[in-house]
């Protein structure tokens, strides 16, 4: 999967897990937390949907680079690289 | 014997079901173990003379209106993946503090509260907004913070004792396992759920919610077992590998989540009472539930909830000496909600609630107990009827459960209805692999024991 197609999964993800949050606007930049109504188990929902949807493990410790959607991708793109979408 | 599921648990009240939910969602091989024929535990739902009839349900607490993106309710929809509209929650009209002399009304806009205080009690109106502030600092995570005295910290805030009386009573009646005190952890939860988001109900009661969540848990291939009472949580090594059923069957689990509280656990492990040693929780109820030929606003009963008390002192404790105590009591009738399209529940409904003594009740004879029924409804409904319109002459049925009745269908210890007074934030027992969820983790009341079922799952199960 590109870096550009992670970034669509990571939205249809956000968008099944905070179904009222206006994602149209989001900066890729600025950290989740800043700018969404995210708590900590919303965060690990993203966590489990990448394992559910596309067999993709996280540890705990690194659940950090989730932080953003710059950060996410980023961290996602060698690990996701051989995913198909 | 079968392959091991990944998680057994125990109980399907609502804390159970929620972790199912989340479990099976994560594909999970989960399964649902239930003593009694039905779901729901303490909050369940009945048939009788033809009526359906809620066991506990007043009022879901929490209620914050759609599209609202805080609070315990938003979360757990979110997690559960539910919509807004699936609980179908009407919110209430309004709600009133009675005591003798001083009525508090509240709605689920602080702002009455706000004004009812300023109204009764103009010079605590700085100290309510010290309070609200503080309640609202308050992190919930936050372990050393939870059992220091509600009572001395309002004792600090206010100068009127009559205030601190009439803000405790409706907290403690919604959430208090402690005799006498709340714990400020507790006191805070209940402040926000209750006077900050506010109360609300779905016209057919609490049946729908858990028809939603039986249906979501079964639709993600979650196994729901009634009649599967655990007996026994068998160990080897400080690790948990199975349960033996009542009828001795044995189910291998990798690891195990109960919510049929903390004591009843650990005997399921095999701790003798003298081992335990734990105060078990002691604040139970008798609650009576009349039908009417008309509407309670027909009578002049337009509130949801009376939080009655006859005194200027709240006396949070079981009776020693009697059956119940009747200087304080909740009046809800389910009527007096904001349904949709002015719909409205065919009969009119009147519960009471008072505070009762499970020893005595549940060492009367078989007669005795019968008789004691009919003369406690009398009881409590004459105590009532000092704060709300007298109902009686429009009664076409009654019905009344006991401490006896939510022992025998929920098993919790003295039949109490917010469990141990010393709650177990962090899930764990002495097995790795068994934690607690529902209401003797902390969390009480319908959203409440959802969100420790969600949280408990997440931090346990799922990393
Ligand atoms: C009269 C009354 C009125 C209430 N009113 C309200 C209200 O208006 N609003 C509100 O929010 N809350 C209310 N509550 C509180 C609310 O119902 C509870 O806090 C909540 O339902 C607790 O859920 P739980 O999952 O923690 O526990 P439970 O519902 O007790 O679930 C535990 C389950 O475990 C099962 N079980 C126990 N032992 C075993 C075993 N050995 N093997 C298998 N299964 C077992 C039990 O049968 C039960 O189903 C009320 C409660 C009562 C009793």
């Amino acid at each position: 999967m590109a870096p550009e197609e992670i970034r669509e999964v990571i939205i249809e993800i956000l968008g099944d897990i905070a179904p009222d949050e206006d994602l149209g606007s989001l900066d890729d930049a600025v950290a989740f937390r800043e700018q969404l109504e995210l708590d900590s188990m919303d965060f690990l929902d993203i966590v489990m949907e990448l394992r559910k949807r596309y067999r993709v493990q996280i540890p705990e410790d690194e659940y950090v680079q989730l932080a953003s959607m710059r950060s996410t991708v980023s961290y996602l793109t060698p690990k996701m690289s051989e995913v198909a979408k | 014997m079968t392959e091991a599921y990944d998680t057994l648990i125990i109980g399907a009240g609502m804390s159970g079901l929620a972790a199912g939910i989340r479990l099976a969602y994560y594909d999970q091989s989960v399964a649902i173990l239930e003593r009694h024929k039905t779901i729901g535990g303490l909050n369940s739902f009945y048939r009788a003379g033809g009526r359906d009839y809620d066991v506990g349900l007043h009022a879901v607490t929490n209620f914050t209106p759609k599209g609202a993106k805080k609070g315990p309710l938003s979360r757990l929809l979110r997690q559960l993946r539910f919509q807004w509209e699936d609980f179908a929650l009407a919110p209430q009209q309004q709600s009133r503090i009675a005591f003798p002399g001083v009525d508090l009304a509240f709605s689920n806009d602080i702002r009455l509260l706000e004004s009812e205080i300023a109204r009764c009690f103009p010079h605590q109106v700085a100290a309510f907004a010290n309070l609200r502030s503080q309640v609202l600092e308050y992190d919930d995570l936050d372990q050393a913070a939870f059992d220091i005295s509600t009572r001395k910290v309002l004792g600090q805030i206010f100068s009127d004792p009559l205030l601190i009386e009439m803000l405790l009573c409706p907290l403690m009646w919604y959430g208090n396992a402690r005799v006498h005190d709340m714990d400020w952890g507790q006191f805070c939860i209940m402040f926000r759920s209750i006077f900050l988001e506010g109360f609300a109900r779905p016209i057919r009661g609490v049946r729908l919610i858990l028809k939603h969540l039986v249906k979501k848990f079964r639709s993600l291939g979650g196994q729901l077992l009634l009649r599967h009472g655990v007996k026994e949580i068998v160990s080897e090594q400080g690790r948990a590998v199975g349960v033996i059923l009542d009828d001795g069957r044995e189910i291998q689990a990798k690891r195990i989540l109960s919510s049929a509280g903390w004591v009843e656990t650990q005997r399921m492990m095999g701790q003798t009472d003298e081992v335990v040693d734990e105060e078990t929780g002691q604040l139970t109820f008798i609650e009576t539930i009349t039908t009417l030929n008309c509407q309670p606003a027909k009578l002049g009963l337009s509130d949801t909830i009376v939080f009655y008390n006859d005194s200027d002192r709240f006396d949070w404790r079981p009776p020693h000496h009697d059956l119940c105590d009747l200087r304080t009591g909740v009046v809800c009738s389910p009527n007096n909600y904001q349904y949709d399209d002015h719909e409205q529940l065919s009969d009119g409904i009147i519960r009471i609630t008072s505070i009762a003594n499970f020893d005595r009740w549940s060492s009367l004879s078989e007669a005795d107990y019968r008789r004691e029924k009919m003369v406690w409804y009398d009881r409590s409904s004459d105590s009532a009827v000092r704060f709300v319109p007298e109902f009686r002459h429009h009664a076409i049925d009654t019905d009344m459960f006991t401490p006896k009745t939510i022992r025998r269908f929920t098993w919790h210890d003295n039949g109490a209805v917010y469990g141990a007074p010393k709650k177990r934030l962090d899930g764990r027992t002495q097995l790795e692999n068994v934690f607690i969820c529902g209401t003797d983790q902390g969390f009480v009341g319908i959203i409440g024991a959802i969100i420790s079922g969600i949280s408990i799952a997440n931090q346990y199960c799922l990393k």
